[in-house]
């Protein structure tokens, strides 16, 4: 640990940064928020991309919080997996803020509300993919979730408080067993380092229990079926920019916490019963998921229930990363860049989303006749971003689906297989289920109402971002293959040609 | 000079812009908007012209980007992506001429034209392709570029037929994605090379290999339209001409025949495939699909669905080709894949300009139309005796070779296939001769415009072109860089001998 030079202050600015907005947000209300925003996202950038230099010039980054280190301080941590969900959540966040520009424009209560809760939650997610321990992923992920259950009662309807109350329930139910969890492996091993209790942690019941607790927990949040139940209603009431950081970038922090708990620190218990087991769950998500979001009425439930989908491809990695060590970082890879491009893609879905509501006044998909003629751009934008989630190329579900396609063949574990093609056509009924309703001709006496131009600007870019991580898929990839919790184990290098 | 690395991007790029700048053209920008398409067309057309002459040269030009760790998006300009690059922008040009004819006055014109250079794109994606994942890539970028086009008139026939085509070529392109990513785990590249590079390949593989071979063909099978994954084409007839003519002598189904040749000459190399014993039963199923799509055209009234039947059984002349093992045969499925481009895009305009001028659509109406419009039903006649195989019509240069073929590599069935193709073809298209030459005409024609001319010329002219166009490839089979020069010619690079 110590031998490591202490990196610069990138890692606390990303934190820093922005809090410092939340606040200032908060002090003055919508006034500021043009040249907030600016500034805020300008920094957040700089530092990020120092962070990614630093990163991928020397590897692993430590910082201390004031010169203390483990295991009396608290370290901020950068590795692969860190800096490309950092990157993920500059992304997403980056247009998310742009959009809310457009959409909070003529109304400032709401959107007084909504900045120093979206920058507070921004800066939780930061710290929490920078979280060295148990402790600290705890508390930001509390934060995490009170600024999203703000974020889901913004508009302060009567859907969405009954919404917001029973995502407020859940996530503490969830935080609670993860709490829990931690606790009793504190008891165990004394630390609450993810890097030193990998080192120590024994196969006893002490040792299940706590890995039980903290994975129902995660899962709770993750909203894996069947602990799903709360996030269509919660994602599908929202304000669309709400919509879009909650599906897109929030069930992902909960995700990483997974991918890391499980495959870095307790990896002796990832047993073939409960990788496959999980996997089944997954599998049980993709295709009910697709089918209640192929029967909604409304567009934005529609697209909360693809999340659900979709979140069950993301535990298909489970079954993949423990079939054999030579295909884990196959594998693995393909499940982070999954997380990557949906959250890509869900944004952008429900950005433009949020703008063909806007035009057309209403929430169902029977309604949206004529949209095409409208609002081009938005409609694009929707297709683009759907092309990612089908999985088809060129875009970063593409990419995603061919390193988990790869990984399920050469294990032989051909069910995967199948999961993920069948899943990527469910998924294609409903996208194309919307798509379909825009080349009818407009109803007649249809009011279409104006929109501000950076919301669907802001959408389009979102969507063109999810093609292009089908072009450019190789750096990240590299960033994450660096320090992947694999590298050591597999036995021949995968991925290579011969 | 350009470099050569670029050329290949560089085709390919020119319908993308092309296409990318015309969504952003105004609905009434006409003017705009048709400089652009031939801006883009005639770019391309000389590009590939630059190419094609340094391909012959053995001249190398290929564009590699890396996509994954160990695999590259490569676009190479080989003989065989060359033949159906020519054929590709030559019909894109004259295609784009008939649209903007045909379209006149229709709304959306921004929508369909921008996706029509989407689906040339693709087009030339799949031509240039250097490995299957960049055909993949191409190969589903053309079904989503032809999605917007089939349901381009927003009626509910149009509707269906578009998630009809969406169910068949979506589930074959999961198809191929399976067979890609499973030959890459057993032979670790997915390139193209000339005579194939699976020959290597350990014993042990071999059982998976013939697995992998029948899902890639599976795959392709869909938009090739072999029996029984044909089922979208008839449906797809609802599109409107131009783009029916796109996707039966260009884009789709040659895509998925053009698949279906790259795997068998180029990933499996036909020797190899033949050793392997999957030829066979890929010629059964292409004889299948002649006879079936012929026996089947003979019913339809319907004028658009009598062609879409003709290609049905006119695509799986190519893959005929391939499962005849031998030089002369793989000549003659591979010059067909133009020789019916030619033909078919000309009945397909003929169709057009039989609706837009006069409004028919069914056969039992086009008695004596020859009267009324004698130029397009000349190119009519051309194409239907070429695809009969009369000489000196390409199709006739096609069958030649195809039956040659069959008889060096002594294959007598399929020979009785071809004959038993040809009476078909004779016994669906003679009729539809006869009743607009010799039988009066039944009914009053809307009259001719002042100038005198049967229709517009922006119809009638690429009509003539494509239909003269089928006329020379059988005329003068014999030059150098005719389409039958230019099979002989990869013919000579995937075979050793």
């Amino acid at each position: 640990m110590s031998d490591l030079p202490a990196a610069p202050f990138w890692m606390p600015l990303l934190i820093v940064i922005p809090l410092a907005a939340g606040s200032l947000a908060f002090l003055f209300g919508p006034r500021s928020s043009l040249g907030l925003v600016a500034a805020t996202l300008v920094g957040i950038w700089l530092a990020l991309i120092r962070l990614i230099l630093d990163f991928n010039d020397i590897g692993l980054q430590l910082y201390p919080i004031g010169s203390w280190s483990a295991p009396l301080g608290i370290d901020l941590r950068a590795d692969g997996l860190s800096v490309v969900m950092l990157g993920m959540t500059a992304t997403v966040g980056s247009f998310i803020s742009l959009y809310a520009l457009g959409y909070f424009a003529g109304e400032r209560v709401l959107g007084g509300r909504f900045w120093p809760l979206w920058w507070f939650l921004w800066a939780a997610l930061n710290a929490l993919f920078l979280s060295a321990d148990l402790f600290n992923l705890y508390v930001t992920l509390e934060l995490l979730s009170l600024s999203a259950v703000g974020l889901v009662t913004l508009s302060g309807d009567r859907e969405s408080l009954a919404a917001g109350l029973r995502y407020l329930l859940t996530a503490l139910a969830g935080s609670l067993a993860y709490l829990m969890g931690v606790a009793l492996l504190y008891g165990a091993y004394g630390t609450l380092s993810l890097a030193l209790i990998a080192g120590l942690t024994r196969s006893e019941p002490a040792n299940a229990l706590a890995a039980s607790l903290i994975t129902v927990g995660l899962l709770l949040k993750t909203a894996l079926f069947p602990l799903h139940f709360w996030l269509p209603p919660a994602h599908g009431s929202a304000l669309p920019p709400v919509s879009a950081l909650l599906s897109g970038l929030v069930i992902k922090a909960s995700f990483y916490m997974l991918l890391r708990l499980w495959f870095e620190v307790f990896p002796s218990a990832l047993t073939p019963v409960f990788a496959q087991g999980v996997g089944a769950l997954g599998a049980i998500a993709v295709f009910m998921g697709a089918w209640l979001a192929f029967h909604q009425e409304k567009l934005k439930m529609l697209i909360a229930w693809s999340t659900v989908a979709q979140i069950g491809y993301l535990f298909l990695t489970f079954p993949l990363v423990a079939a054999s060590p030579a295909d884990a970082l196959t594998a693995w890879s393909g499940g982070v860049y999954l997380a990557l491009s949906h959250a890509v893609a869900k944004a952008a879905l429900f950005l433009a989303a949020g703008a063909m509501l806007r035009v057309t006044d209403e929430d169902q998909i029977e309604r949206l006749e004529g949209v095409g003629r409208h609002l081009p751009v938005s409609l694009f934008a929707f297709a683009a971003a759907g092309v990612s989630l089908m999985g088809l190329p060129p875009s970063g579900g593409f990419i995603a689906k061919w390193l988990l396609l790869d990984a399920a063949l050469s294990t032989g574990q051909w069910w995967w297989a199948a999961v993920l093609v069948l899943g990527g056509l469910a998924s294609a009924a409903y996208i194309f289920r919307v798509l379909r309703r825009c080349f009818l001709a407009p109803r007649e006496h249809a009011v279409f109402h104006p929109v501000p131009l950076i919301m669907p600007i802001a959408a389009l870019s979102l969507a063109g971002v999810a093609l292009a991580l089908g072009l450019a898929a190789i750096f990240p990839l590299r960033l994450l293959e660096k320090s992947a919790p694999f590298v050591g184990a597999a036995a021949t290098p995968p991925m290579v040609v011969p | 000079m350009i470099p050569d690395a670029w050329l290949p991007l560089l085709v390919v790029l020119s319908s993308l812009l092309t296409g990318v700048l015309i969504f952003f053209v105004g609905e009434e920008q006409h003017r705009t908007r048709t400089t652009l398409n031939m801006i883009g067309a005639v770019a391309k057309l000389l590009l590939v012209g630059v190419m094609v002459w340094g391909v012959f040269h053995r001249h190398r030009y290929e564009t590699r980007l890396p996509l994954l760790p160990g695999l590259d998006f490569v676009l190479r300009a080989d003989a065989m992506g060359m033949l159906f690059v020519g054929l590709s922008s030559v019909l894109w040009l004259l295609t784009t001429i008939y649209a903007i004819g045909y379209l006149e006055g229709s709304p959306h014109r921004s929508r369909f034209f921008g996706f029509f250079s989407l689906c040339v794109t693709s087009t030339m994606g799949i031509a240039l392709a250097g490995d299957l994942i960049t055909f993949m890539l191409s190969y589903e970028l053309l079904t989503l570029s032809t999605y917007p086009l089939v349901v381009h008139r927003g009626t509910p026939d149009a509707l269906h037929a578009g998630e009809v085509y969406l169910k068949y070529t979506l589930t074959g392109g999961a198809l191929l994605l399976v067979g890609i990513i499973g030959l890459y785990n057993v032979a670790g590249s997915v390139e193209f090379t000339e005579r194939g590079a699976l020959a290597r390949v350990s014993e042990i593989h071999h059982p998976a290999l013939l697995a992998i071979f029948a899902i890639l063909i599976a795959g392709l099978g869909v938009k090739t339209a072999l029996v029984p994954l044909h089922g979208w084409l008839p449906v797809a007839m609802v599109a409107p001409a131009p783009v029916s003519a796109l996707l039966h002598a260009v884009a789709v189904v040659k895509a998925g025949a053009f698949g279906i040749v790259r795997v068998a000459y180029d990933v499996y190399g036909v020797e190899f495939a033949a050793r392997l014993g999957v030829l066979e039963p890929l010629s059964w199923l292409a004889g299948l699909t002649i006879l079936y799509g012929s026996v089947r055209a003979l019913a339809q009234d319907d004028l658009k669905r009598r062609l879409a039947y003709s290609t049905v059984s006119q695509v799986s002349y190519i893959v005929l080709g391939i499962g005849i093992l031998g030089p002369v045969a793989t000549i003659g499925g591979v010059v067909h894949l133009v020789h019916q481009g030619l033909m078919k895009i000309t009945l397909f305009f003929c169709a057009g300009d039989l609706a837009e001028t006069l409004g028919i659509h069914k056969i039992s109406q086009m008695d004596g139309v020859g009267r009324r419009m004698p130029w397009s039903m000349a190119a009519f006649t051309v194409a239907a005796l070429g695809m009969i195989g009369v000489p000196p019509v390409a199709g006739f240069v096609s069958k030649w070779y195809l039956g040659s073929g069959a008889i060096d590599a002594k294959q007598y069935w399929a020979l009785a296939v071809l004959v038993a193709s040809t009476a078909l073809n004779a016994a669906y298209f003679l009729p539809i001769l006869h009743r607009i030459w010799f039988r009066p005409a039944s009914g009053e024609w809307p009259k001719r415009e002042r100038d005198g001319l049967e229709t517009r010329p922006t119809l009638l002219v690429p009509t003539l072109i494509t239909a003269l166009l089928s006329l020379a490839a059988g005329l003068f089979a014999g030059a150098r860089f005719s389409p039958l020069g230019w099979a002989k010619l990869i013919a000579a690079r995937e075979y050793i001998s």
